[in-house]
């Protein structure tokens, strides 16, 4: 396959060079945020959110959306990476670390499965959870997080294919072995590493 | 002589897909004036489950890439190739290339089939939701449901700007309904305007699995109806385009 050249083709739309570095192969930068999702939009109310965290752990932890907000939160500025090719490059969040919570929740194992109020799973090893690599969101660009996006409250794993911040999440469940989560079992990869090009199963 | 008798081995399909293969494209239809079908042979080629993709994959002479995902409309009984059908998108870069640029006997780099959730395996019944190009995954199954089971209850919902837009126009029959948002063609007596409940209602599929796919606000607006009509969530597969161009 290599040396393969598609005839008459030059390229129209080239990433400028210093964005360059910042794109992942395959990937192209989109200036808008298109939606992309398995099923219909669920439409939860701030009431009723709240996200927990269970399974192996040395203590459970659930916290409403009020309870949330009294979490440590930062802004987080980001580069967001879809499977389907498009790259949001210099976008901004607001939430709170995953370091924060999941200290609070003593994590015994190396696993996790995310799960969404809709039924949406995708598991996230714990080693890609901290070290201020993940957060659970409620804010882009000063906005509350739209409902379309995840709202109220999403997870946001930067560093991975965009598929694995889970929206309108629930929780995580810890967990002593590694299981596919919802796309993970659909035919795409196990972890989502956009550097590696880890897009389908095969790669 | 070493008494051994060597007999061709059996030819083994591989069944992994993943790989980048170089397709020829065998032939090249304008469905409408933005939108064109070309037909690509594999030279490996594997069943796909109709709703899955192929990526496509463009590379420059000075090694530039670009990559895109385009569902594959045609039915996995069409042995050793593919159709795409392609949406022309003024500011793109991979579908103007497909369009301006491609003719037959070009080749052009394929993986695939790729994704096994907007994918039909033979449940019933079934209704199809499109909008616009959004009915390209929905044709691979009609067509594979025609040629396959033609007596399984299944039926498109179609919504398209103009007469012009109709993309299939040869294909669509009795199962099929239309409604145009725009310009409907002369003497059309059918529906017009946005999907509504009534034209949800008249394809009569009820308790079944539903296939919608469009830009995201028909999805979402489609996907209401369908909720309102009774649908259960888990029934209602969704697939948006996000750009593709």
């Amino acid at each position: 396959m290599n040396g393969f050249v598609s005839r008459g083709f030059t390229g129209r739309r080239r990433t400028p060079e210093e964005l360059a570095d910042r794109l992942p192969p395959g990937q192209y930068a989109e200036s808008g945020w298109p939606v992309l999702t398995a099923g219909p939009t669920p439409d939860i109310s701030t009431d009723e959110w709240s996200f927990r965290i269970d399974g192996m752990v040395g203590q459970e932890r659930e916290w409403s959306w009020e309870e949330f907000h009294e979490l440590p939160s930062e802004t987080i500025p980001a580069d967001i990476h879809c499977v389907t090719k498009w790259s949001k490059l210099g976008t901004n969040f607001g939430g709170v670390s995953m370091d924060v919570l999941l200290d609070e929740a003593e994590p015994l194992d190396a696993y996790t499965m995310v799960y969404s109020y809709g039924g949406y799973t995708t598991n996230l090893a714990i080693e890609d959870l901290t070290d201020g690599k993940a957060w659970v969101v409620t804010e882009h660009e000063g906005e509350l997080l739209p409902r379309e996006h995840g709202g109220p409250a999403r997870l946001l794993v930067p560093h991975l294919y965009f598929w694995k911040s889970a929206k309108w999440v629930q929780g995580l469940r810890v967990m002593d072995h590694e299981e596919p989560g919802f796309w993970e079992s659909n035919g795409y990869h196990i972890r989502g590493d956009p550097w590696k090009e880890e897009r389908y199963w095969t790669d | 002589m070493d008494g051994l008798i060597s007999e061709p081995l059996t030819p083994v399909a591989q069944k992994a897909p993943g790989h980048w293969l170089i397709g020829t494209v065998t032939s090249i239809k304008q469905e409408t004036p933005r939108v064109k079908t070309f037909r690509i042979e594999l030279p490996m080629w594997m069943p796909h489950l109709p709703g899955q993709h192929y990526d496509v994959r463009l590379t420059a002479p000075d090694g530039y890439r670009a990559q895109r995902s385009y569902s594959i409309a045609s039915s996995p009984i069409d042995e050793g190739e593919i159709e795409l059908t392609i949406d022309r998108l003024e500011d793109g870069e991979v579908s103007p290339y497909f369009h301006n640029v491609l003719v037959e006997g070009d080749q052009v780099e394929v993986r695939g089939p790729f994704a096994s959730y907007f994918v039909w395996r033979g449940e019933k019944p079934v209704l199809l939701v499109g909008g616009g190009s959004g009915v390209v995954p929905l044709m691979a199954i009609l067509r594979h449901r025609r040629r396959t089971m033609p007596d399984l209850l299944m039926r498109l919902v179609y919504s398209v700007r103009n007469a012009e837009d109709v993309i299939y126009s040869d294909e669509l029959g009795d199962d099929a309904v239309l409604t145009f948002t725009r310009e409907p063609p002369e003497g059309w007596s059918g529906h017009r305007g946005r999907i509504d409940d009534g034209l949800i209602a008249e394809a009569g599929i009820d308790d079944g699995i539903a296939f919608v796919c469009g830009s995201n606000g028909f999805v979402e607006a489609a996907s209401e109806l369908l909720l309102e009509a009774g649908y259960d969530p888990r029934q209602i597969r969704t697939e948006r385009f996000g750009p593709t161009g």
